[in-house]
């Protein structure tokens, strides 16, 4: 055995620009692993001491308990309004906004779109689980058709209540969006690839390039009345066929970047 | 011996059994005899055969960062050590 030359090496723990309490999500909730995102990639870019969140309102209005920076709780869908008050204030600063699809793309539509229009260089993280989880369940803006909740219990049916918003596909229209991606958190290798699209965003943001979005798919266990694990399975089936995945805008820069 | 071990922090783990459903070698369970703070059964490695690689997989997936993970690699390549 060559037990002399084998270490013993942390391979994962808890990132720093997270506290150490217990979140009041439910379990299995992927705001957790959002979060995690999130602080693992200010950890690594070092940048903790020079970011500043604005946290919603829904299930993730907590969010400043969990984030070891500063954090600001703005009133229901005006993130986008607050973090360009604080990036404008503070060029500098590394802005990030945690928004729910209630928050971001019902009562914040308009922030939102002005934001994106404005080409304001924050970063937004919209966690989108087709549901109103606070609540108790109600229909969202992006509630898939014929998915049953607690405001439409036969269904969502779109001749009374309209088509899903797909939050992307709007906002990659417009001429002040930089950086505008949609990925999943339902299994671990969509996991990496939501990070890396984190990383860029703030990338993105860094380098003053425009309004960045990240589109996170994510899950309700408790309002879609499902288990965890058949909850990250719904979203493949159900939410992707629906929201693709992929980039739908990428500033040219980026482009360019990356063939080095 | 093992390749790697895991550490559940009971304080933050909620018995979500998604690291259970993405063990490769399926030796995370759940441990039917106690209660966590929050009063969920906390998953625990269960791993007699030493099969756990720490490939960190159930780190990815867990929602709750309650996964430390840890392994054995050759001396001169470490970068961080165990506590």
């Amino acid at each position: 055995m060559t037990d002399k030359k084998m270490a013993e090496a942390l391979i994962f723990s808890k990132p720093e620009s997270l506290t150490a309490v217990p979140t009041h999500y439910c379990p299995g909730c992927s705001h957790g692993v959002a979060h995690r995102l999130i602080a693992e990639t200010i950890d690594e870019m070092g940048m903790r001491e020079n970011t500043v969140g604005v946290a919603p309102v829904g299930c993730s209005v907590f969010a400043y308990n969990y984030f070891n920076m500063d954090f600001a709780e703005a009133a229901h869908g005006r993130a986008p309004a607050m973090a360009t008050g604080f990036k404008r204030v503070n060029p500098d600063m590394n802005v990030f906004t945690y928004q729910g699809d209630g928050d971001l793309a019902s009562i914040g539509a308009a922030e939102i779109l002005h934001a994106a229009g404005r080409g304001e260089k924050i970063t937004v993280i919209f966690i989108n689980n087709a549901i109103y989880g606070m609540t108790g369940g109600q229909m969202a803006p992006t509630t898939l058709p014929g998915q049953k909740t607690t405001s439409s219990p036969l269904g969502r049916d779109i001749e009374a209540h309209g088509f899903p918003l797909k939050m992307c596909e709007i906002l990659s229209q417009l001429d002040g969006s930089a950086y505008i991606v949609r990925r999943s958190l339902h299994d671990a290798a969509n996991i990496r690839k939501a990070k890396k699209a984190v990383r860029q965003a703030f990338e993105v943001q860094r380098q003053g390039l425009g309004f960045s979005m990240v589109e996170l798919l994510s899950n309700c266990p408790t309002n879609w009345k499902i288990s965890a694990q058949e909850s990250l399975v719904w979203i493949e089936e159900n939410m992707i066929p629906y929201f693709p995945l992929g980039d739908f805008k990428v500033h040219p820069a980026i482009v360019e970047s990356k063939k080095g | 011996m093992a390749k790697g071990r895991i550490v559940v922090d009971e304080d933050l783990c909620k018995g979500c059994e998604l690291c259970i459903s993405v063990c490769p070698p399926g030796v995370i369970k759940m441990a039917a005899d106690r209660f966590t703070p929050q009063g969920y059964h906390p998953a625990e490695l269960v791993d007699p055969n030493e099969e756990c690689t720490g490939c960190a997989i159930c780190s990815i997936i867990c929602p709750d960062a309650a996964i430390t993970v840890f392994r054995w690699v050759p001396a001169d390549k470490i970068k961080s050590t165990a506590p």
